[in-house]
C-alpha cells in the first residue's frame, strides 16, 4: 500500500491508543485521585493557594466558577497587553523586535486568551523572547481553563442533584500541571532532539555555500511548539509554524506533532466515560467526532493527492498530488492530515499554506471549523459538542414521545433558549463579520486586503472569521490582515465566540445538574446507543450545512466548479 | 357503556367554520404567538409591496405576474397554517357539542307535589329536565337520572359501573351516606332523591365549557419547540441577510422575491404551521376516547409517566366477581348441595346470583319445573339482612349470604358452624375469593366460592405498558396474600394490598421522590388528595366532585383502563411534534439545491453545478421551492390531527424508525415533490 497512506493510518491508530489511557489518567485526576506528579506539584500548589488566599477545597456552583474563569482571563489579558506593547525595551530581546502597535497587541492577546493563537505578526520579527514566554505561559492557562470548563460540565452530568460542581481554581491548575505539562515536557524534548532550538540567544549567522551571509532567527522554540500542539493552541514560534525545518524538522516529528493535535481532545472525551462510568457513551462521542473527521479527511486526502487540474491542464505533472505551499518532507496526504486534523480541532497550527489547497479541500478545513466540535479544541470541543447533543436529545426525544431527557435530567425551554443562543452565535459572527468585509470590499475594491479576487477572495475572508470565531488561529494567508480592521474584527470575534460558548454549556449543565435525577426506564431514550449517534451527527450536519451553505457555494464550491 | 365518537377528518360545517377562521387569523396580532409564520406573514407583505413597486414602473424585480405568483402562494402558506388551527379548533368544538347530545338520556320519575308537600303525582321525565331541588323516586331496576340526595329511604345500589365495586353499597338518607350519583342502579328498595346540581352545572358541563373555549395555554415542551424554532427562524434571518453584502461581492443582482422565497422556504414553516394544530388535536384525540383533559400540559405529561396506580376491582378484575366452586359440608351430598344452591340463587338477580345459576347448570343441576313448582317465596336480598334465598312450598329454608351474616343466623338457631366450612371460608380468602355461605334451615350446608376474574387481555396491556417503560401498580383492599396472587396472575409489576386511602398517597410521594411521574385514577372524595398529588390523576366522571376537582383529567367512561390510552396519545402529541420538526428541517436540503443555484444564475455560472433537479428555470425552480413549501402543509395536516402512530417497541428503534421516516424521508421527499411542480410549471408556461 502507498507509504503515504500507510503513514496517516499509523497517526490515526497511534493517536487513539495514546488517547485512552491518558482519558482514564484524567478521570482519576478529576476525581481527584492520586497521581504520580503530586510530590512534585502538591508542595507548589498549597503554597500559592495559601499566598492567594484561595481554598481549592471550596465547592462552586456553575457561576461561581464562570467568575473565576473570567477573572483569571481578565488578569491575565491586562498582562499580556502590558508586555506585548513594552516589549521592544523588556529584557530577553536579542534580536531587537519592535513593541506592538495597540490593535496588534489587542489583537494578539485576545488570541493568545482565547487559545485561538491567530497570528497577524510573524514570530521571527514581531515577537520578543519574552514576549514569546509569555505566549507559551498563555498557552498553557488558555488550554487549562478550557479542560477545567470542562470538568465542571463532566461534574455537573453526575447521577445526582446538585449545585456544587467542584472548585474552578483546582481544576485549573491539575489541568495545567497533572495533563499539559508533563505532555508537554516529553513532546519538547522528543523535537528538541530531532532540531527544533530551543536557546535564549539571538540570530544565528551563517554564510551560505554561495557565499552569503544569511541571519537565522531561532529562540526557545521547542518549549512553544510543544503547547502549540498539545493545548490545541497553534501559535507557533515562527510565522509559518509547524512547515518550518525549525518547528518540524522531520516525518518523525511531524507525526509526534501531528498526534499531539488530536491527543488531548480525544483523551477528555474518554475521560468523560471514565468520569461518569458511562464508557458506551464515550464511545458514541468519539464515533460521531470520528465519522465526521474521516468525512472531512478522505476527500481532502484524495483531492490533495490527485493534483490540481489547473495545473495538470498547464502541462505540469501532478503524480505527486497538489503540491504547492507544502512541503516535500510531508507529502499532499501528511499534509492534508494535518490541515484536517488542525482545524476541526481548534488548533490551527499548520504545516502547510492552507490558502494553496485545492478549493474543496479548504471547504472541508473551514467546515471542520465550522462545526467546531469534532473532537474540537482542549475541553470547549466537547461543550461544542455538548451543545448538539442537547438540540439532538431535544429533537429525539420528542420523536419518541417523551419529553426529552439527558442523562437522568429533563432538557426543558432554559436549556434550549441557551443552546440555541450558543449554536447562533458562531454562523453569526462568522456571516455577519464576512458580509461587513465583502460589503466594504464592494464599497472600495481597491481595499489592499485581498491577494486574489473573486471567489478565492472571499474564501480567504471567509477563512479568517471562520478560524477567529472557532478559535482555531490558522489562516488562508493570502489576505493582508495586520491592518486595524482584521486586528479589531477578529479580536472581538474571537472574544465573543471563547467566553460565550463556555458559559453558555457550563451554565446548561449547572441547570441540569440542580434538577432532579429521573432513573432510566424502558421508555427513556439512551444517549450511549449508535442511534443516538445518528441523531447527533445527523443534527451536526444538517445544521453546519443549513449555515454555511451558501458562504461555502459563493467561495470554495464556486471555485472548484469555475476550476474543473 | 363505551361511546364511539368519529367525526370525519373534514366535514362540510367544520371547513365553512376553519375556512372563516383562516382568515380572521392573519391579523398579526394573533398570529404573532406563533413567530414562524408570523415572519412568514412579513414576508407575505413584503411581497405585496414589491408587486406594488413594479406596478408604478421598477424594472429590476422581474415581472409582475412572477412576484405576484410568489405573494399569492406566501399567502396560502400562512392560510393553510391558520387552517390547519383552526380545523383543530373546530373539530375540538364539534366534539364539545356532541359530547352534550349523547350524554345519558335516563328518564325521571318526577314527583309532583302538592302546597302541603304531598306527593300527588309521579310523572316520567327526562333526566336533562331535572332542576335544582327536584325530588324522583328511584325504585328497583331503576338508573338513577342525577346527582342528589337521599331524602327518604336506605337502598343497595350497584355502583360498579362508575367504581368497579363489585360490592353493592348501601345508601341511605341522613348521615354521610345520602348521596346518590347519576348513572347508578338501584339493585333492591325504594329511595326519594333531592336534585343538588342545576341543569348545565355538572362538572361535566363545566369541562365541556373548558373544552369549546379552548383558552389554550402552550405546554412547556410546546414553549421549548417554539424556542428550537425560533433559533432557526433566526439562523436563516441571519443566512437570509448576509446573502446580500455576499451577492454584492460577487456582483450577483438577486431580486427581493428572490430573498424571500429562499427565507420562507428555509424557516421551518412545515412544522410552525401545523405546531398548535397538533397540541389542540392531542387534546382532542384524548376527548375522543372520552377522556376531557383540564389542560395540554396534563395530555403531555401523560406520555412521560413511569408508574401508574390501578385499582384492582374493575380495572384488573371484572367489576363482578363469579362464583367458580362449591364446597359441601361434611355430610351433605355435592350434587343436593348444589341444586340447593342453584334454588336459592333463582330469586338473586345479581351479577353474582347469575353466576352461581351458570355454574350450577354447569355441573347437571338443573331447573326443573318440578322444582320451580315447589317455590313458595323468593327471599330478596337487603341491606339490613345481607342474605337472600328462597322459602319453598316443603317448608326448607334455603339462604345464602357473607360469613359473618350467616354464622349469625346459625347461631341464633342454636346450630354449630361446621369446622370445616370455616377452613374453607378461610382458604377461599386465602386465593383471593369471597366465601357466600349457605344454609338450609338455618344449618350450614356448605359454602360457594366467589372468584375475581382477571380481565381478558389485560396481561397484553400490562405487557404494552412495560415496554413503553410504565411500571404498573394494583391497588387493593384485599390481604397481601391475595392481592400477590392476583397480581402476579395479572402481571403487574407491584401491588399495595390492604391499601387505605392514604396509602395511595405515600406511594405516590415514594415514587415521586425518585423523580418518576406517577398516575392514578380515583373517584371517591378519599381520593381526592392523592389525585392532587399525582401527575397525572384521572378522576372518574361518576366520582365525587372533590376528586373531579383534585384531577387534572376526568374519564367520562369510568373505565380506569383508560390510563393506557391517556399515555399513549400523550406519546403521540410528543411524537407528532417531534417528526415534523425532523421532516421540515431536513426539507430544507432539498430547497438549498433548488433556490442556490437559480440566485446566481448569472453571475456563477459554475454554480449551475449544484442544480442536481435539473429544474427548468431559476424563476420555475423558486417557484417549485415557494409552492411545495406551500403544500406540504396541508397535506400534512391530516397527519397533525391524526398523530404520529405510537408503538411500544424500545425508545431506541422508535427513533431509528421515525429518523428513517421523517429524516431521511423529509430529504428525499422534497426533491422530488420540487421536481414534479417544476415538470408542471414547465409544461404550463411553454
Amino acid at each position: 500500500m502507498n507509504t503515504e497512506i500507510n503513514g496517516i493510518i499509523l497517526m490515526f491508530v497511534l493517536t487513539i491508543l495514546f488517547a485512552y489511557p491518558l482519558g482514564k489518567y484524567i478521570a482519576n485526576i478529576f476525581e481527584g485521585q492520586r497521581t504520580i506528579l503530586d510530590p512534585v506539584f502538591n508542595p507548589i500548589e498549597k503554597f500559592l493557594f495559601r499566598i492567594s488566599r484561595l481554598d481549592s477545597q471550596k465547592e462552586m456552583n456553575w457561576k461561581e466558577h464562570m467568575v473565576a474563569l473570567l477573572t483569571l482571563n481578565a488578569v491575565w489579558f491586562l498582562l499580556g497587553m502590558i508586555i506585548l506593547m513594552n516589549q521592544g525595551w523588556l529584557p530577553l530581546n536579542p534580536d531587537g523586535n519592535p513593541s506592538m502597535t495597540p490593535d496588534l497587541a489587542f489583537n494578539t492577546t485576545v488570541s493568545f486568551v482565547s487559545n485561538t493563537n491567530l497570528q497577524h505578526y510573524s514570530g521571527e520579527t514581531g515577537m520578543s523572547y519574552f514576549g514569546q514566554l509569555m505566549l507559551q505561559l498563555f498557552q498553557f492557562i488558555s488550554a487549562g481553563a478550557g479542560i477545567a470548563a470542562a470538568a465542571v460540565v463532566f461534574n455537573a452530568l453526575k447521577a445526582r442533584s446538585t449545585e456544587q460542581l467542584g472548585n474552578f481554581y483546582n481544576y485549573f491548575l491539575k489541568s495545567c500541571t497533572r495533563i499539559l505539562l508533563p505532555l508537554s515536557v516529553i513532546v519538547a524534548i522528543t523535537i528538541m532532539f530531532n532540531g527544533t532550538p530551543m536557546t535564549f540567544l539571538g540570530k544565528d549567522q551563517v554564510i551560505s555555500m554561495q557565499g552569503d551571509t544569511m541571519h537565522v532567527s531561532r529562540g526557545p522554540a521547542a518549549a512553544m511548539v510543544a503547547i502549540k500542539q498539545i493545548g490545541t493552541n497553534g501559535g507557533g514560534f515562527f510565522g509559518a509554524n509547524s512547515s518550518v525545518p525549525f518547528e518540524n524538522p522531520n516525518y518523525l516529528t511531524n507525526i509526534i506533532e501531528n498526534v499531539s493535535i488530536n491527543l488531548v481532545p480525544i483523551a477528555l472525551v474518554f475521560a468523560l466515560g471514565f468520569y461518569l462510568r458511562k464508557k458506551k457513551l464515550a464511545w458514541m462521542i468519539y464515533g460521531v467526532m470520528t465519522v465526521g473527521y474521516l468525512c472531512l479527511l478522505i476527500p481532502t486526502i484524495y483531492l490533495e493527492m490527485n493534483g490540481n487540474p489547473m495545473l495538470a491542464n498547464l502541462g505540469v505533472t501532478q503524480n505527486l498530488g497538489s503540491m504547492e505551499g507544502k512541503e516535500v518532507r510531508f507529502g499532499p496526504a501528511a499534509s492534508a492530515f494535518w490541515a484536517i486534523t488542525t482545524t476541526v480541532t481548534s488548533n490551527g497550527s499548520v504545516n502547510a499554506m492552507h490558502d494553496s489547497l485545492t478549493p474543496l479541500s479548504g471547504m472541508f478545513t473551514m467546515l471542520g471549523m465550522q462545526i467546531n466540535a469534532l473532537y474540537g479544541g482542549v475541553g470547549v470541543g466537547f461543550l461544542n459538542f455538548f451543545i448538539f447533543i442537547i438540540i439532538a436529545v431535544f429533537i429525539a426525544g420528542l420523536m419518541v414521545g417523551r419529553t426529552p431527557e439527558l442523562l437522568g435530567k429533563k432538557v426543558e425551554a432554559k436549556e434550549i433558549k441557551i443552546a440555541m443562543l450558543i449554536f447562533l452565535l458562531h454562523p453569526f459572527l462568522i456571516l455577519i463579520f464576512t458580509a461587513l468585509a465583502s460589503y466594504l470590499i464592494y464599497l472600495n475594491p481597491d481595499l489592499p486586503w485581498l491577494n486574489n479576487p473573486g471567489h478565492h477572495g472571499f474564501s480567504e475572508m471567509l477563512y479568517e472569521y471562520t478560524s477567529s470565531s472557532a478559535n482555531n488561529g490558522s489562516g488562508f494567508e493570502g489576505l493582508a490582515d495586520n491592518t486595524p480592521w482584521w486586528n479589531i474584527s477578529c479580536g472581538v470575534v474571537m472574544l465573543l465566540s471563547r467566553f460565550i460558548p463556555i458559559i453558555g454549556p457550563v451554565a446548561i449543565a449547572g441547570i441540569l445538574a440542580k434538577k432532579k435525577y429521573i432513573p432510566e426506564s424502558a421508555g427513556t431514550l439512551r444517549t450511549d446507543t449508535g442511534t443516538f449517534g445518528i441523531m447527533v451527527f445527523a443534527v451536526i450536519i444538517i445544521l453546519a450545512a443549513l449555515s454555511f451553505f451558501i458562504a461555502l457555494a459563493l467561495g470554495p464550491i464556486a471555485e472548484y466548479f469555475s476550476m474543473s | 357503556m363505551k361511546r364511539q365518537r368519529k367525526t370525519p377528518l373534514l366535514q362540510s360545517a367544520l371547513l365553512n367554520e376553519a375556512l372563516r377562521q383562516s382568515f380572521i387569523k392573519l391579523n398579526p396580532k394573533i398570529l404573532f404567538r406563533n413567530p414562524v409564520m408570523f415572519t412568514v406573514e412579513v414576508g407575505t407583505v413584503v411581497m405585496l409591496a414589491v408587486c406594488i413597486w413594479i406596478l408604478t414602473g421598477e424594472k429590476s424585480q422581474g415581472s409582475f405576474t412572477y412576484n405576484f405568483s410568489i405573494f399569492i402562494i406566501l399567502l396560502l402558506t400562512v392560510l393553510f397554517a391558520n387552517f390547519a388551527e383552526a380545523i383543530a379548533e373546530a373539530r375540538g368544538k364539534a366534539q364539545a357539542d356532541s359530547l352534550r347530545k349523547t350524554r345519558e338520556e335516563t328518564s325521571a320519575k318526577l314527583v309532583i307535589e302538592n302546597k302541603a308537600g304531598f306527593a300527588v303525582t309521579v310523572q316520567n321525565i327526562l333526566s336533562l329536565e331535572l332542576k335544582k331541588n327536584d325530588v324522583f323516586i328511584c325504585e328497583t331496576g331503576d338508573i338513577i337520572p342525577s346527582d342528589g340526595e337521599i331524602i327518604e329511604g336506605i337502598a343497595t345500589i350497584d355502583e360498579s359501573a362508575i367504581t368497579g365495586e363489585s360490592a353493592p353499597v348501601i345508601r341511605e338518607s341522613g348521615g354521610d351516606k345520602s348521596s346518590v350519583t347519576g348513572g347508578t342502579k338501584v339493585l333492591s328498595d325504594k329511595i326519594k332523591v333531592i336534585v343538588t346540581t342545576m341543569p348545565g352545572e355538572s362538572f361535566l358541563d363545566k369541562m365541556i365549557a373548558l373544552v369549546e373555549n379552548a383558552t389554550r395555554q402552550k405546554t412547556p415542551n410546546e414553549i421549548a419547540l417554539t424556542i428550537l424554532l425560533a433559533g432557526f427562524t433566526l439562523i436563516f434571518i441571519i443566512v437570509c441577510a448576509t446573502l446580500q453584502p455576499f451577492s454584492l461581492y460577487a456582483n450577483a443582482h438577486i431580486p427581493i422575491s428572490a430573498y424571500i422565497s429562499l427565507f420562507i422556504c428555509l424557516i421551518p414553516t412545515t412544522i410552525g404551521g401545523l405546531l398548535s394544530a397538533i397540541g389542540i388535536a392531542g387534546m382532542d384525540r384524548a376527548l375522543r376516547a372520552n377522556v376531557i383533559a383540564k389542560s395540554g400540559k396534563a395530555v403531555e405529561t401523560a406520555g412521560d409517566l413511569d408508574t401508574i396506580l390501578l385499582d384492582k376491582t374493575g380495572t384488573i378484575t371484572i367489576g363482578n366477581r363469579k362464583a367458580t366452586h362449591f364446597f359441601a359440608a361434611n355430610g351433605v351430598d355435592d350434587f343436593l348441595f348444589i341444586q340447593n344452591c342453584l334454588i336459592a340463587s333463582l330469586a338473586d338477580e345479581t351479577p353474582e346470583g347469575k353466576s352461581i345459576v351458570e355454574l350450577a347448570n354447569q355441573k347437571g343441576a338443573v331447573m326443573s319445573a318440578d322444582t320451580m313448582h315447589h317455590v313458595d317465596t323468593m327471599i330478596k336480598f337487603t341491606a339490613e339482612t345481607r342474605s337472600s334465598g328462597v322459602n319453598l312450598s316443603d317448608g326448607r329454608r334455603i339462604r345464602k349470604g357473607a360469613f359473618d351474616a350467616i354464622k349469625k343466623i346459625s347461631n341464633d338457631a342454636g346450630n354449630t358452624f361446621p369446622k370445616e366450612t370455616e377452613d374453607s371460608v378461610r382458604e377461599i380468602s386465602s386465593n383471593g375469593g369471597t366465601p357466600l355461605v349457605v344454609t338450609e334451615n338455618e344449618k350450614v350446608i356448605g359454602v360457594i366460592e366467589l372468584q375475581d376474574i382477571i380481565k381478558p387481555g389485560i396481561q397484553e396491556r400490562f405487557e404494552r405498558l412495560r415496554k413503553m417503560g410504565v411500571k404498573t401498580v394494583m391497588v387493593t383492599g384485599d390481604n397481601p396474600l391475595t392481592a400477590k396472587y392476583i397480581a402476579e396472575k395479572a402481571g403487574v409489576d407491584d401491588f399495595i394490598a390492604e391499601a387505605k386511602p392514604e396509602d395511595k398517597m405515600i406511594y405516590i410521594r415514594k415514587e415521586q421522590q425518585l423523580g418518576k411521574l406517577v398516575a392514578m385514577m380515583g373517584d371517591g372524595t378519599n381520593d381526592a388528595p392523592a389525585l392532587a398529588q399525582a401527575d397525572v390523576g384521572v378522576a372518574m366522571n361518576s366520582g365525587t366532585a372533590a376528586a373531579k376537582e383534585a384531577g387534572n383529567m376526568v374519564d367520562l367512561d369510568n373505565d380506569p383502563t383508560k390510563l393506557i390510552e391517556v399515555v399513549e396519545i400523550g406519546k403521540q402529541l410528543l411524537m407528532t411534534r417531534g417528526t415534523l420538526t425532523t421532516f421540515s428541517i431536513a426539507n430544507d436540503v432539498a430547497k438549498y439545491f433548488a433556490i442556490v443555484p437559480a440566485l446566481f444564475i448569472v453571475s456563477i455560472p459554475a454554480l449551475q453545478a449544484l442544480n442536481i433537479m435539473n429544474l427548468y428555470s431559476p424563476q420555475s425552480a423558486i417557484l417549485s421551492a415557494v409552492i411545495f413549501n406551500a403544500i406540504i402543509i396541508p397535506m400534512l395536516i391530516p397527519l397533525a390531527l391524526k398523530g404520529v402512530a405510537y408503538r411500544p417497541i424500545g425508545a431506541s428503534k422508535l427513533l431509528r424508525r421515525n429518523l428513517f421516516v421523517y429524516g431521511l424521508g423529509g430529504i428525499i421527499v422534497p426533491f422530488i415533490g420540487i421536481k414534479l411542480i417544476d415538470l408542471i410549471i414547465t409544461v404550463i408556461i411553454q
